[in-house]
């Protein structure tokens, strides 16, 4: 398993040729308290770069991008009930949506830990 | 284009003990504001509700109308020229929520008007204060000195806990009404203090001479049921109080009457009251006082969970294409735990309880329209 980032502070974590998709601790830090998540519909197919989830703080509405291609195969329902999970678990239970990878291509312009690390500093 | 530097902005008194509070700062009508502290825009909005919250507000503007007669009436009567409130009923110590306004019968700023016995004492929004002086100069300066008195920040503390935390350095506070207001002594230093505020909470704003106000703001936050609460909370708080924004619910192109402002005009301006009229725009407003106006700010209460926020259009059905209002401002409530809004509909669909739909996404989501305020006010009567 790999986790990778989007200079738009997702993670993606790649399991064979799904993708978990989430935001990131210092996403959600900027973002402050999460009010409310809208996630894509199962069965969407997305194209990289495309508004794919919104999260609402009390203070402003932000677009989550497709980070790659791919359709939408679940979404976490739970951030629908408890959207406070985005600050409480940003890299685990507050994943946002599973993605089939539609070309593994698309993964190289995606940052590693270390390189998002340099990218927040 | 007007590239806004940082360096164009301006400080208040308290600028480098919001740094020191972990403030984060953000540009607010000029001037560098705390947008939220690191409790965070959920938590300061609750904790204003369940204790004390202590918000910067000297980037508004605050202003003496001294009569040149020396009768504070004169004054009062000056003003009434540009505004639809009566200015002579307030008695001194007392404070008045007023509108100035355009000929057009639109709101050019609102404002808090107190008398101190001898002049009377103003407080208007920040991204106005340059205009209402100027507006006051040109229209008063034959009955009243203007003076500016930017030498003095200005204070809000709010919520349940306010009197007692105030008590502390300020024996006058319990004793106190909501809307009294005047000159006190708050921590040894002379100050205008006023029970009221802008959260639908009880509390109190607290103008201090800008030498002092850390001094002051640092003795009432040593006390552990008062934090310090950004912009972000501020504009939560007003709006479940279903308080309208400068700029945003009001502006220009809404009168009073449209703003559901009526309460703040009293009979005496109204036609057939003892003053009638005499102030700009009036031949409008008092029309719309008899026959209604066309449209009217509502409060919005959402079915869902989805904040829908400023600019949202709003329609009468599900699939109608013609938008019918919008919304003026909106956004998630804390202490409701939902999302709330406000927002202007022709006045015959503003009956509470109709419902309507905002546009967000692409999806229309349905409204009712709500009593405002969202959340009951606690204001010590």
């Amino acid at each position: 398993m790999t986790t990778l980032y989007t200079s738009d502070h997702e993670w993606l974590s790649i399991e064979g040729d799904v993708a978990t998709i989430g935001i990131t601790d210092y996403a959600q830090q900027q973002l402050g308290d999460v009010v409310f998540v809208e996630l894509p519909k199962v069965g969407r197919t997305l194209k990289k770069a495309e508004a794919a989830a919104v999260v609402e703080s009390v203070k402003a509405a932000s677009d989550v991008y497709a980070p790659i291609s791919g359709e939408v195969l679940e979404a976490n329902e739970a951030l629908a009930a408890e959207p406070a999970l985005v600050n409480s678990d940003a890299g685990g239970k507050a994943w946002f949506f599973k993605m089939k990878i539609a070309d593994k291509n698309e993964l190289g312009g995606l940052m590693d830990e270390a390189a998002y690390k340099a990218h927040t500093a | 284009m007007l590239a806004r530097d940082e360096s164009d902005l301006k400080r208040t008194p308290l600028y480098a003990l919001h740094l020191a509070r972990g403030g984060k700062m953000v540009p607010f009508a000029g001037y560098e504001m705390p947008v939220q502290y690191p409790a965070g825009v959920l938590k300061e909005h609750l904790h204003t509700r369940a204790a004390a919250g202590l918000f910067d507000v000297s980037h508004m503007g605050q202003l003496a109308l001294r009569p040149k007669s020396g009768k504070v009436s004169d004054a009062a009567l000056a003003l009434e020229r540009l505004v639809p409130q009566d200015i002579l009923a307030i008695a001194p110590g007392r404070q008045r929520y007023a509108q100035f306004t355009n000929a057009d019968g639109g709101i050019l700023d609102d404002l808090m008007v107190a008398n101190f016995g001898d002049h009377l004492f103003l407080v208007v929004n920040a991204a106005c204060k340059a205009e209402d002086e100027a507006h006051l100069r040109k229209s008063l300066s034959d009955a009243c000195d203007i003076d500016s008195l930017s030498g003095r920040a200005l204070i809000a503390l709010q919520g349940p806990k306010a009197e007692s935390a105030l008590a502390k350095i300020c024996a006058d506070a319990p004793s106190m009404k909501f809307m009294d207001a005047g000159p006190r002594r708050v921590a040894g230093f002379d100050c205008f203090v006023s029970r009221s505020g802008y959260t639908g909470e009880d509390g109190f704003e607290i103008s201090v001479p800008a030498e002092h106000a850390e001094a002051l703001v640092t003795q009432l936050l040593d006390n552990p049921d008062v934090l310090p609460i950004g912009l972000g909370a501020r504009d939560s708080l007003r709006l479940e109080a279903g308080l309208c924004l400068y700029g945003h619910d009001i502006d220009t192109t809404t009168t009073p009457v449209e703003a559901a402002l009526e309460w703040s005009v009293q009979k005496s301006r109204r036609k057939g009251g003892a003053r009638p009229a005499g102030f700009p725009g009036a031949e409008k407003i008092l029309d719309q006082f008899e026959h209604g106006a066309p449209h009217r700010r509502v409060g919005l209460k959402a079915q869902g969970r989805a904040p829908v926020r400023e600019g949202a259009p709003l329609f009468a059905d599900s699939t109608s294409g013609e938008a019918i209002g919008k919304v003026t401002s909106g956004g998630f409530g804390p202490s409701l735990n939902a999302p709330v809004a406000m927002g202007y509909l022709p006045t015959a669909l503003s009956g509470i309880g109709t419902t309507v739909f905002a546009e967000v996404r692409g999806q229309r989501l349905p409204l009712a329209v709500a009593a405002t305020p969202f959340v009951p006010n606690t204001y010590k009567r």
